[in-house]
Order: structure tokens, then C-alpha cells, then sequence
């Protein structure tokens, strides 16, 4: 089929940002998490 | 990490499930060839932008209003869902346009109002990251969102009352308009589909968001100790 290049790179394109997005929230919240953890265990520490 | 597997198991569900009904059921279409099945990632997406960032403007409303942090905090998870949303839109339309207008872009009202929207959100975000103070930067950005949201119904808009180079709507276009059933249920399906992925992706960022609350809330207390 013609132009069947252009649609695939438009598929993988925006899939690609879907991903990508998840992927950049879901590593910020472990980040948050591993600080949360932290900031109990010196709260607990500090009792 | 369960969460995280699982957002990401069915993120590629989705893909498979909208690239069958794009690839498989739904026709090729008679003018444009192949290249017509980005159709069924643009549009989708663009709908499922305004959606998002209706709930941004809803929100930032509330948020004036109410002056409550779970409005904020929704307001930031749908702007930058919403973006992402726009985000594809503007990438899928020039490979889109490139084989059947013969350029990447062009300057029309369609085209230039979605790439002011695009710039118009990412300014929301970086006025966020510019003030310290969160209830300021909860108010300024509320206030600041609903002025962006203004563009939407322009966006959307644009084709119907402007000439341009962008096509005239196929749905919701009068008489006219309209698909061939097949590529209907798809686009329908396909959208419903963003939906859902867009509520996935809202509820992942608003979570984070309270999770930043709470490291605020820890910090003050480890401060007073």
C-alpha cells in the first residue's frame, strides 16, 4: 500500500508520546514515593 | 510497581485493539489511500484533547471559586494530559498532510490556533514551575488556565468559520458530511478507547500531585522537629 511508511511513523510517533508520558509520571511518583519514605523513617526517627 | 505494570499492560491493549479496528476493520479509504488510517489516531486525539482540557477549565473554575488543592491538582493533571493529547495531533497532522497537500504546514486558522494552543498550555506549566508559593501558584494558574482555555472553541471553530487549508469537518459537519459506517464505529470506538486512556493518565498524574502535598507536608514537619 502507498504511503504505508508515513502512517507506521504516525502510529509509532504518537504511541511514542503516550508512552513516553506514562513512563515520565509513573518514574516521578517511585521518586516521590522513595522520598516520602525517607521523610517517615527521619519523622520516626526523630520521635 | 503493580500499578505501573498494569497502567502500562493496558496502555498495550489499547494499541492493539485501536491499530486492529484502524487496519483491519475499518475500509481504505478511496481517495486518499493508506495514509487516510492516520485518521483514526488525529482525530481521536484531538477530541480527546478538548475533553481534557475541558476538565483543566473546569477545574481552574472550581479552583477560583473554592480555593481547595484537590481542584488545583486535577487542573495540572488535565492540562498536561491534554498536552500530550495536542502533542500528537501536531505531529500525526503533518505526516498526514505531507503526502496528500504536498507540504508539512501551513499558517491556516486551524492549524495555527491548535500550535497556539500547544504553546498556550506549555506556558501554563511553566508559569507553575516559576512561583514558589502554592496557593499563588495554585490562583494565577487557575486564572491563567481559563484564559487558555478560551482557544479551544476557536480551535474547533476555525474550519467552519474560516477558509482554510485544513478539510471541513466529518463529524458533527451537517448535510454533507459524514463516514462510511465502518470507519464510524472505528473512529467511535477509537475515541472511546482515548478516553479511557486519557482517565488512566489524569488519574496517574493526580496522584501524583497529592503525593507532592505530602512531601510538602513531611518537610514542614521534619522543619518544626
Amino acid at each position: 500500500m502507498k504511503n504505508l511508511d508515513s502512517v507506521l511513523a504516525a502510529y509509532l510517533a504518537g504511541w511514542a508520546i503516550f508512552f513516553l508520558y506514562y513512563v515520565s509520571v509513573a518514574r516521578r511518583a517511585e521518586a516521590l514515593r522513595k522520598e516520602i519514605d525517607r521523610l517517615k523513617n527521619s519523622l520516626s526517627r526523630s520521635k | 510497581m503493580l500499578k505501573t505494570v498494569a497502567g502500562a499492560a493496558i496502555l498495550f491493549v489499547l494499541i492493539a485493539f485501536t491499530a486492529y479496528l484502524a487496519f483491519n476493520y475499518a475500509p481504505v479509504e478511496r481517495t486518499m489511500g493508506a495514509i487516510q488510517k492516520i485518521f483514526y489516531l488525529h482525530l481521536p486525539s484531538a477530541f480527546t484533547s478538548f475533553l481534557a482540557l475541558g476538565i483543566c477549565f473546569y477545574a481552574n473554575l472550581m479552583y477560583v471559586f473554592r480555593r481547595q488543592a484537590k481542584w488545583d491538582w486535577l487542573g495540572v493533571s488535565a492540562a498536561e494530559v491534554g498536552l500530550a493529547f495536542i502533542s500528537v495531533v501536531l505531529i500525526t497532522g503533518p505526516i498526514w498532510a505531507h503526502p496528500v497537500w504536498g507540504i508539512w504546514w501551513t499558517w491556516d486558522a486551524r492549524l495555527t490556533l491548535t500550535f497556539v494552543l500547544w504553546l498556550l498550555y506549555i506556558s501554563y506549566l511553566l508559569l507553575r514551575s516559576m512561583i514558589e508559593d502554592p496557593d499563588k501558584r495554585a490562583l494565577f494558574s487557575a486564572l491563567f488556565g481559563i484564559f487558555a482555555f478560551l482557544d479551544v472553541p476557536l480551535v474547533y471553530f476555525s474550519i467552519r468559520w474560516w477558509r482554510t487549508q485544513h478539510p471541513q469537518p466529518v463529524i458533527l459537519g451537517g448535510a454533507g458530511s459524514g463516514l462510511e459506517p465502518r470507519m464510524r464505529v472505528s473512529y467511535l470506538l477509537v475515541w472511546v478507547a482515548f478516553t479511557g486512556l486519557m482517565i488512566l493518565l489524569i488519574k496517574a498524574r493526580y496522584q501524583l500531585e497529592a503525593m507532592r502535598a505530602d512531601v510538602e507536608e513531611l518537610r514542614r514537619e521534619t522543619e518544626v522537629r
